[in-house]
């Protein structure tokens, strides 16, 4: 709902973000964003991770520079980190040598903040914010949520005009993130604080629609715009109501239709190539999940939210989950629903034995990466290879870290698969079974 | 009785009106008498002085105490240089990947250098630019101690700063704080417990080499600074063990009181610093911290200073900040490479100059004898290494093993690193000369005699951390006493092990300079070995053996560095680190 009569905050335009890789030309991590700030909204970026929604985050109070586009703020092109933008970082990011106050005070005493002025006001923010008491604390003697409440407390009593949330409440547990956000939204309602907008990143579709007028639906690899949503609930919102369960069902379709339906072998190649960024998940998550859409009650078809219950997550934990299942043609996701494939019922009521077996033909077949490992050390004669050999390969598509990443989780389901031994000390790759040497 | 209450001002109304405390009355005067002293013995140290002539020294024990304390006052100012190069080096080499390159080799190499063997080139340079005053020479001891602490201290900054999250840096920039309060709010206080920690273990080295650089002899002439290194140096020529008896008590008493007026405080407060999100059990107390924290006037003092410190801001922050840059940010690749060329090319151009130098005075037969000396060397340096492991891991796993002894120990072992192993060497002397002994041989342990304590220490805090559950696994398998040691113990303690072995070794090293050559009254004891012929060298002025003496023992401990420890150390951090 573009309203163009109000005029915008903080606007992206054609924002692109690409990281050097080394040796070869450069990872898209964000690709032609446009967006709008308005005042007096709060807008969420709901996205799984490496979507680029916290690179995103990050543009846009000049903490990082875009390699495209520009960020404007106010009508200003934003090239440093911009005064009226502060941040409430994921894991707080507080100073641990510095008390409660003291870190509170920090952006006050940047600004040149006289210290009677200074304490004055953050002991408003304290009691505010509800650390009252805590003043002389050490972030280490608080829980995580006190400690979020000292992130709050120092982002806002700079009266920022724009507050970042960087996965604010991820680190805290539910009732604590709870909690933590209704206050938050208290005092946003009320206008207790000054801040005109909140821009929050987030991968869990609840919070987002607990507290956002639009949210914006990222697709990873390159960060894209998927979807634009308003929503046009009253607060406070209630997570029970038809229409609040319903916008959660269509975000969740939104969010899952990256699978294509009925792909063909050839374009699914063409989309998940050797570089594809394998989730990490563990063989005993996807064996739990397999097993619980397996029950008799359920038949092979199961609902998500009931799905993350049994399993004691929360709805997004399961993504990729999934996205690891359906990788490996064991389950699908359809709509609100995961189905359970021909060959995850095999394989999930097979022995240990017959589930390897399973596991690594789909593997070979399903994941490019496991293919190519395994063909490169079939035709070396000695039938080992270093492991820089492929972290290489993978950093033509990825950051380094990426690959670390991606590479640690091939090595970990070629493993159970016995499709390859891995030396952790000398780091080489083999087809030898494990043990063999040692006996 | 309200009344009489109502007449003593509560702690509050104390702290508004600015009535002293009894914690006050404790300090004050202390600090004050710190600060007169100090400034005392500085006037003393820029007396006036030509070169050559003698300074009274007197075996009266009378003096130690004001020896003493000129003494302590060179270890300070040298850990003040220590610390203010630390800040400059440390951040230069975080701020830009250029800069690391050139400067953290050469970190590495100057941490090989014996320190003893370049004093009598810089004690000429010192003289020369402070002419006609005592600062000379007291500059060069300076710089000698200087040199034994700075280096691993700014290793220890930099790496503090590389390990540094980075949202801190985010915060610091979303809340725009200036490069300069970014350091002192952020990168130091990070950087804090380790700095401290690395200070100490410099310092406890560093008293060594104050006792060695105090009397100075160059081309025949003898500088001796008033300092409990000279009093010993003296007591030596007289022969006169009752004296080396005072020195080694003055010595005992003024490490204790450095500790703990000094070290067990920074310790104690440096605790608050760590990057630590839950508390740790124990932490460390201090009672002379507990006092400057309580003091008034202290407490004032510091906040005035705080806000001092950050009031000053450069006058275009922001340019400054954008200049100086984030530590460990990317250069580009092709500007890298012509800069790493050019430092290479320079460097190449240096080495070969100072070979041409070297070649020209020295014939090419001795040059190929220092390196055997070096050999020579090298090899006492390694079996000491072996004897003192084999005596030490046992005796370091026995005490880290029992929580109780390990508390007692570590202070005790800390203090004997800390004590100056050169005011033992007459006493070896001695014995060497009245049993008749084998000099090559029975030199030999007076190298390792401060440094093994390194081995012992590392050993203990690493048995002390082997985990519970582990000790009690083992012990649930029923692992017999080898099976423990070869599956548990050893490589549990192998990476701390690691680390006291190449402190031990370096230190041996810069030791093997004044313990090859020992002597007592007019007895001379000498060992064939490298550090030996450059203190012949030095004794002789011969600047171009110098040089060649100390670029060998160099070469050596480079080599001996990367070859060994640094395999070892590798294999310790990815294999034996319990995680």
């Amino acid at each position: 709902m573009p309203d163009d009569s109000t005029p915008s905050l903080l606007e992206l335009r054609g924002i692109s973000k690409s990281f050097a890789a080394p040796d070869k030309g450069s990872l898209n991590v964000l690709q032609d964003i446009s967006l709008a700030l308005r005042p007096g909204e709060i807008v969420a970026v709901l996205g799984k991770s490496g979507c680029g929604k916290s690179t995103l985050l990050r543009i846009m109070c000049g903490l990082t520079r875009p390699s495209q586009g520009e960020v404007l703020y106010r009508g200003e092109r934003v090239i440093g980190p911009a005064p009226g933008i502060t941040m409430v970082f994921q894991t707080f990011g507080l100073f641990p040598w510095l008390t409660v106050l003291q870190n509170v005070e920090l952006g006050l005493e940047a600004q040149g903040v006289a210290p009677a002025e200074r304490r004055r006001r953050a002991l408003e923010a304290i009691d505010m914010i509800g650390l009252d008491g805590f003043e002389s604390a050490y972030p280490k003697e608080l829980s995580g949520g006190m400690r979020q409440r000292v992130g709050f407390a120092r982002a806002l009593v700079v009266n920022p005009d724009i507050l970042l949330m960087d996965e604010a409440f991820s680190a805290l547990d539910v009732p604590t993130a709870e909690s933590l956000r209704n206050d938050l939204l208290d005092l946003w309602i009320e206008r207790l604080i000054p801040t005109r907008a909140i821009v929050m990143v987030s991968h869990n579709i609840e919070e987002a629609l607990l507290l956002a007028n639009r949210i914006f639906v990222f697709d990873s690899n390159p960060g894209r715009v998927k979807a634009e949503l308003n929503i046009p609930l009253k607060y406070p919102r209630d997570r029970e109501s038809p229409l609040f369960r319903q916008m959660v069902d269509r975000i969740y379709s939104i969010m899952t239709t990256a699978i294509v339906p009925n792909e063909t072998d050839a374009l699914r190649a063409g989309r998940i190539g050797i570089g594809y960024r394998l989730p990490s998940v563990t063989v005993a998550q996807m064996t739990g999940v397999l097993e619980e859409v397996n029950l008799p009650a359920n038949e092979g078809r199961v609902e998500l939210a009931e799905l993350a219950a049994s399993q004691q997550m929360e709805v997004d934990d399961l993504f990729p989950i999934l996205e690891a299942l359906e990788l490996l043609d064991f389950c699908r996701v359809a709509g609100r629903e995961v189905i359970l494939a021909r060959h995850g019922k095999a394989f999930v009521e097979a022995d240990i034995r017959q589930r390897k077996v399973i596991f690594a033909e789909h593997l070979i077949k399903r994941v490019p990466l496991a293919g190519h490992i395994r063909r490169v050390l079939n035709e070396r004669p000695a039938q080992t290879a270093p492991e820089q050999r492929f972290l290489r390969e993978l950093e033509d598509y990825l950051s380094e870290e990426e690959a670390q990443r991606v590479f640690s989780v091939i090595i970990d389901w070629g493993r159970y698969a016995e499709l390859f031994a891995y030396d952790y000390n000398a780091g080489i790759l083999s087809t030898e079974n494990p043990g063999e040497e040692v006996a | 009785m309200p009344s009489i209450r109502a007449m003593i001002p509560s702690q509050e109304a104390r702290e508004s009106i600015g009535l002293p405390n009894r914690w006050d009355v404790l300090v004050m005067p202390l600090v004050l008498a710190l600060l007169f002293l100090a400034a005392w013995a500085m006037r003393q140290m820029s007396a006036p002085y030509s070169w050559g002539s003698p300074i009274a020294i007197s075996l009266d024990p009378a003096y130690l105490p004001y020896y003493a304390l000129r003494t302590t006052l060179r270890m300070v100012l040298a850990m003040a240089c220590s610390l203010l190069f630390t800040f400059v080096y440390g951040s230069a080499a975080a701020r830009s990947a250029r800069a690391a390159v050139i400067l953290i080799p050469l970190l590495d190499i100057l941490q090989s250098v014996p320190i003893l063997g370049f004093l009598s080139i810089t004690v000429v340079g010192f003289i020369r630019l402070f002419k006609g005053s005592l600062l000379g020479p007291e500059a060069a001891a300076i710089f000698a101690i200087f040199t034994s602490q700075a280096w691993n201290m700014a290793f220890s900054f930099y790496n503090s700063l590389r390990m540094l999250p980075k949202n801190l840096y985010q915060v610091a920039d979303v809340f725009h704080l200036s490069a300069w309060a970014r350091f002192w709010k952020l990168e130091v206080p990070f950087a804090m417990p380790g700095l401290v920690w690395n200070t100490m273990m410099s310092a406890s080295g560093g008293w060594f080499f104050v006792v060695a650089s105090e009397a100075i002899s160059v081309s025949g002439k003898t500088v001796m600074l008033p300092g409990v290194g000279s009093y010993i140096a003296l007591a030596i020529q007289g022969r006169n063990l009752t004296a080396i008896g005072y020195a080694i008590v003055a010595m005992l008493v003024v490490i204790v009181l450095y500790d703990q007026l000094l070290f067990r405080p920074l310790i104690a407060w440096s605790d608050k610093f760590k990057f630590e999100l839950s508390e740790s059990e124990a932490v460390p107390n201090s009672i002379v911290l507990q006092a400057l924290q309580r003091a008034r006037f202290l407490r004032k003092l510091r906040a005035w200073l705080a806000a001092a410190l950050l009031r000053w801001r450069p006058r275009r922050p922001r340019g400054w900040a954008e200049r100086l840059g984030h530590p460990f940010r990317r250069a580009t690749a092709s500007g890298d490479r012509v800069w790493s060329s050019t430092v290479l090319v320079l460097s190449g151009v240096s080495l070969f100059a100072l070979g041409h130098y070297i070649a020209h005075a020295v014939p090419v037969a001795e040059i190929g004898r220092v390196f055997l000396l070096g050999l020579a060397t090298a090899a006492r340096v390694f079996i000491l290494i072996v004897l003192a492991s084999l005596v030490w891991v046992p005796v370091g796993v026995w005490i880290g093993l029992r929580p109780r002894w390990t508390q007692k120990a570590q202070p005790i072992v800390l203090f004997l690193s800390a004590f100056p192993a050169n005011l033992l060497f007459p006493l070896a002397v001695v014995a060497i000369t009245t049993y008749h002994l084998n000099t090559e041989v029975w030199l030999s342990p007076l190298m390792i005699l401060g440094t093994q304590w390194y081995i012992l220490f590392n050993v203990i805090s690493g048995a002390a951390a082997i985990p519970n559950d582990l000790k009690e696994a083992a012990a649930n398998l029923g692992l017999r006493r080898l099976m423990v040691w070869r599956r548990l113990i050893l490589p549990a303690i192998f990476p701390a092990y690691v680390t006291g072995g190449l402190t031990a070794s370096g230190g041996a090293w810069n030791a093997s300079v004044v313990s090859e050559i020992v002597s007592w009254g007019p007895t001379r004891l000498t060992a064939t070995g490298l550090g030996a012929y450059i203190a012949q060298q030095t004794a002789a002025g011969d600047d171009a053996r110098i040089a060649l003496g100390i670029c060998v023992m160099s070469l050596y401990v480079v080599i001996i560095n990367r070859l060994v420890w640094n395999k070892l150390y590798r294999f310790a951090q990815s294999r034996l680190t319990l995680e």
